[in-house]
């Protein structure tokens, strides 16, 4: 499994991230070296083995259904970079 | 009287104890020392100076009517990866922008109950993602400690390279970190100091910039292993705001130091004398093997059969978790947006310019072996090869009580040195990212000095809640190596 | 750890004959499966303590949780799990002991975490069904795939710069039961009393309050056609149809879309398309061209859900009575037809209402006073049951001097009237106007007495023509004012003209 360019592409455009056409060479370099690095994995036998998703080998906690946190408009647009009449302000997003 | 920043955490609690000095004192004294340094050593982002004294006449006044906490009057460097409430949280990235969080962190939360003292927030790799703190939007740290007769500026390590120079430098008295695969031991090796990660789950997540969520830990870099064991006391606890969160009682770990060592069975793993490490470490380990036995402990020899696949497994889960995790640094809600000329084209440019390149490798790797297709040869087999390092603790523990091990495979290097070779650099947590992958508490001791003068670390390495073994086995640890070199 | 698998979609049965679509080239089977997504009543958020009422001021039922800033964590809400469970025993559905919650990977200013925290492999709700009305009166059954509970988005709004969107986190994190049906539905009627059925359930459960204006349940309907028992066609999802009309509508536009395209030699692209409430029609939303890649993987921050069989039965064991219970407890209780049942049990507040009226008294009086007349007049109104001028019990009382025999059927209808016009009581009415109704024979006999005798002629005419009987019925009620009752007036005229 080796990466090519324009895959490079498509998973930075997965992930929102602009890329410069001249960097996109250097990069699919830089991810097959990782990459290569991790087929080692391979190796292993993972037959039967169930994935590990957590260090934690408990039952998720649960809360109680009650009001105890919200009401704080001004607080959660703090730091907005464009808010307006109590709401985020973004990028035109029309679907 | 000497200087007050000689005096470690202990010393200080029981000088302000004995009325020998106020913390606001003691916290002049410390902004004064980072004063002095910070410009070189660039391991204070923030320094707040107003907010510092404040809390230290807030402690004193506290202390005076005879209401001292655990950690009263402690002043403290904050790694700036905790966000802390009205103050700039940047986890080194520039994608944060003047992100002032109007919360605050858990962990810092059972600081301040116990009545520490907030100093400033401490560089660090951009996200926490790094070895050797090179990947901070605001600059490297530098080491404090120079080789013998070299003026080559070193890397503190990383990512918790900013806590790790500032208690080292003693512009802190002991300070916060959070380690995903060695973030806190290696810069406390590389540093000379002592640093902890605990049991997944013992220390609160909530509140910590998330690098990869399954992984993070937080925990103290100190000067000495009882600085460590009182800070991380204070740190734990469980906490009903992190799902994660293990509902246990917090041990006594000043108390477990006393235990000494005497019939407990010290795992050697074989797979840990890897390639290329310097005969020194080696000689080390065996020097550390060799106070375990003269203070009565048993060594017998372990196998950890898939410890080389711990970085490649590593490799997977954290970036996996790592690209979903900072989607929500898009410049719509907090931190810096570069407008584009639609949507899209805003969120590709604000992260773009954002992300500095570490963090973008990592996001595409991350978003790479998610994807349609390869979930099941990357993610799910990485997951399942960590089971397989989970077993293989779990196998040694028949044997053994505890682990010991090299922190890292070599000394502080040069910035710069590995910065063009992402492998390389990854290799500095051979030792170290095993301890994450199975969620078991590993400390890191300064054991000795190298030829060239700078500082190694022996890992200690527990069971899953078993922190208390792992403090009474690095202070005989301590006692034995005596080490009071200083930068 | 029991981790169940998600089964294959069962056999696609073949629709009846009755309900093909016919056309020149031949006939044509829809195929439909749906997702519905009903948000769970609680008084908090999923995995937040900020409150998940409908409306507020913008960003004021937000945690820092639900804005995605950095470091927050969820926890989740154990009572929406309980609402998830209990509306899954009432689709007699598995419930799955060790379910997970996964994220789902992609980019809107909606949706602040960049994922939404779903159940993507391992649902909580297994497979289950719902009885459902088909157009020939029979009942079909509609399998159900899944419930996995997840959370909402935010909203954006458009409107309110021409450079600018708009976002309103108060729905964000809010959670949702997403209820996905097998594609076991085969026309426009199915797909519509799938979606009505499912709402009076979840109604009854009180695990969703149905509130269509308010978002609350929104359909997903996927819809492909196919030759009869031929292959299967390419379906086209229609997203976010919030009414059980515009269920069938769009059913039926969809379906006569695909048929033609194909008609005319086209192929169906595999798209998500829009339903359009003021055209009837739908239209392409987005393509497969960029179709997500959403980059599943189990939420690091959250642990396996793992429910306690006990704390289920528990659940179980103290459900309410549900429609399709209580729709044959109608029939043996109250004399009803199926029909007029399933009228009333359609909706949680109907039944209510209708025990109400007919407690004590006549069931099929109560029955066709509340559908016919009080239903009716709503209607004309445009108004609903919750909005109506006259009570339960006020009907009731109404009722009562029906079955009493107090008033008959026509004045009833009179005080009915005056009852929405003055908000009295039926029996008020009834005593200040003096409508009682005549039950004095002698005063009725003395009226049919002096009728006979002004038309001698009808009378003969009536003895021929039994038919006759009702315009003398007439007179009489005429003469009377209408208050006579109209049993003895029958039963004299009878006797006096000699019909049998
Ligand atoms: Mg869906
Ligand atoms: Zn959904």
């Amino acid at each position: 499994m080796s990466v090519d360019d324009a895959t490079v592409r498509k998973i930075a455009r997965l992930a929102r991230i602009e890329i410069h056409e001249d960097k996109v060479t250097k990069m699919a370099n830089e991810l097959n070296g990782i990459l290569n690095w991790i087929e080692m994995l391979n190796e292993v036998d993972v037959n039967g083995v169930e994935p590990m998703a957590s260090a934690v080998a408990i039952a998720l906690p649960m809360r109680d259904d009650a009001v105890t946190d919200g009401n704080i408009q001004s607080s959660i647009l703090k730091n907005a970079p464009k808010a307006d009449s109590g709401f985020f302000v973004v990028p035109k997003s029309v679907e | 009287m000497t200087k007050l920043t000689e005096l470690n955490l202990h010393q200080a609690l029981s000088g302000l104890a004995a009325g020998d000095f106020t913390s606001t004192e003691l916290t002049q004294s410390y902004l004064n020392s980072i004063e002095a340094q910070n410009a070189s050593l660039n391991a204070y982002l923030v320094v707040t100076g107003d907010k510092a004294l404040e809390m230290a006449r807030a402690s004193d006044a506290r202390r005076a009517v005879g209401n001292a906490g655990a950690l009263e009057g402690i002043p403290l460097g904050i790694k700036d990866l905790f966000c802390t409430k009205g103050v700039r949280t940047t986890a080194a990235s520039k994608i944060l922008g003047e992100f002032a969080p109007e919360y605050e962190s858990s962990v810092t939360t059972n600081l301040w109950r116990d009545g520490a003292v907030m100093l400033g927030k401490l560089n660090l790799d951009e996200f926490a993602m790094g070895s050797s703190n090179e990947t901070s939007a605001f600059g490297n740290v530098t080491n404090p400690w120079k080789r013998k007769g070299s003026n080559v500026a070193l890397t503190p390590g990383g990512s918790s390279g900013g806590s790790a120079a500032a208690v080292a430098a003693h512009m802190c008295l002991g300070a916060t970190a959070t380690d995903t695969g060695g973030s806190i031991r290696q810069p406390a090796a590389f540093t000379g100091t002592v640093g902890i990660k605990p049991t997944y789950g013992r220390c609160s997540r909530y509140g910590i910039v998330a690098f990869a969520s399954s992984l993070d830990q937080a925990g103290p870099i100190a000067r000495n292993v009882k600085d460590s064991a009182i800070m991380l006391q204070s740190m734990m606890g469980h906490d009903a705001k992190d799902s994660t969160s293990l509902n246990v009682a917090v041990p006594d770990l000043v108390a477990a130091m006393a235990k000494g060592v005497k019939g407990m069975k010290i795992g050697i793993p074989k797979e840990y004398r890897v390639d290329g490490m310097p005969e020194e470490i080696e000689n080390l380990w065996q020097q550390g093997i060799a106070w375990l036995k003269d203070a009565g402990a048993e060594i017998v020899d372990i196998s950890l059969p898939h410890t080389k696949y711990a970085l490649p497994a590593y490799y997977i889960v954290a970036p996996a978790e790592a690209s979903s995790n900072l989607a929500r640094y898009d410049g719509m809600r907090f931190g810096a947006r570069v407008e584009g000329v639609d949507l899209t084209d805003t969120y590709e440019k604000s992260r773009a310019t954002g992300f500095g390149e570490e963090v973008k490798r990592r996001i595409l790797i991350g978003t790479y072996v998610l994807s349609a297709g390869y979930y099941d040869a990357y993610y799910l087999r990485a997951q399942k090869v960590r089971a397989r390092i989970l077993e293989d603790f779990t196998n040694a523990w028949t044997k053994c009580d505890a682990i010991l091990t090299p922190t890292a495979p070599s000394a502080a290097f040069g910035l710069g040195e590995k910065s063009d070779d992402p492998i390389k650099m990854y290799l500095n947590d051979v030792f170290t990212v095993t301890a994450n992958l199975a969620g078991l508490p590993a400390i890191s001791i300064p054991a000795a000095l190298d030829v060239d003068g700078l500082p190694l670390g022996l890992q200690i390495i527990g069971k899953a809640l078993d922190e208390e073994t792992v403090y009474s086995v690095a202070s005989v640890m301590e006692q034995a190596a005596n080490f009071s070199a200083r930068p | 750890m029991t981790q169940t698998s998600v089964p294959a979609y069962t056999a696609f049965k073949t629709a009846r004959p009755d309900q093909w679509v016919k056309s020149v080239t031949g006939d044509w089977e829809i195929i439909v499966g749906m997702e519905v997504h009903a948000q769970v009543s609680a008084k908090s958020k999923l995995f937040s303590g900020a409150s998940a009422a409908y409306g507020g001021d913008p960003n004021s039922h937000v945690a820092m949780v639900d804005a995605g800033m950095p470091g927050m964590l969820p926890v989740i809400n154990k009572f929406v799990v309980e609402q998830a469970v209990k509306t899954g025993l009432g689709l007699g559905a598995k419930i799955n002991l060790w379910s997970r919650f996964d994220r789902k990977n992609y980019f809107y200013p909606d949706l602040p975490q960049g994922y939404q925290i779903s159940q993507y492999l391992y649902p909580i709700i297994g497979e289950g069904s719902l009885e459902v009305a088909s157009e020939d009166g029979s009942m079909i059954m509609v399998g159900i795939e899944r419930i996995h509970l997840e959370q909402d988005a935010g909203k954006s709004i458009h409107d309110l710069d021409p450079n600018s969107t708009y976002v309103d986190l108060n729905r964000s994190g809010c959670a949702l039961m997403e209820i996905v049906s097998k594609p076991d539905i085969r026309s426009a009627d199915e797909a519509a009393n799938y979606f009505k059925n499912l709402r009076a359930l979840v109604r009854y459960l009180e695990t969703c309050d149905g509130n269509m204006d308010e978002g609350s349940m929104r359909a997903d309907v996927n819809v492909s056609v196919r030759r009869p028992g031929g292959e299967l066609g390419t379906r086209c999802e229609i997203k976010n149809v919030n009414s059980t009309k515009f269920v069938g509508m769009a059913v039926n536009y969809e379906a006569r879309r695909q048929i033609e395209i194909l008609e005319d030699g086209g192929t169906i692209d595999q798209e998500t398309r829009l339903f359009d409430v003021k055209t009837g029609q739908t239209r392409t939303m987005r393509s497969k061209e960029d179709a997500h890649d959403y980059r599943y993987f189990p939420d690091p921050d959250l642990l396996p859900l793992i429910l306690d069989e006990a704390w289920v039965e528990n659940i179980r064991a103290n459900l309410p009575e549900l429609p399709a219970a209580m729709k044959a407890r109608f029939q043996s209780q109250y004399g009803l037809s199926a029909y007029d049942a399933d009228v009333l049990v359609a909706d949680k507040e109907f039944a209510a209402f209708y025990e109400e009226v007919a407690k004590g008294r006549d069931a099929k009086i109560a029955n066709s006073w509340m559908t016919v007349e009080l239903f009716g007049w709503l209607n004309k109104n445009g108004k609903e049951l919750s909005q109506s001028p006259i009570g339960a019990a006020a009907l009731g009382g109404l009722v009562g001097l029906i079955t009493d025999g107090t008033i008959n059927g026509k004045i009833a209808k009179d005080v009915f009237a005056k009852m929405i016009e003055t908000g009295d009581e039926a029996a008020v009415i009834v005593e200040r106007e003096g409508l009682k109704q005549t039950t004095d024979t002698g005063a009725i006999e003395a009226s049919i007495d002096a009728l006979m005798a002004t038309n001698p002629e009808k009378v003969a005419e009536a003895r021929e023509k039994p038919k006759m009987l009702g315009w003398w019925v007439g007179q009489v009620m005429k003469a009377t004012g209408g208050k006579a009752n109209p049993a003895i007036v029958n039963e004299i005229l009878k006797g006096k003209l000699g019909i049998d």
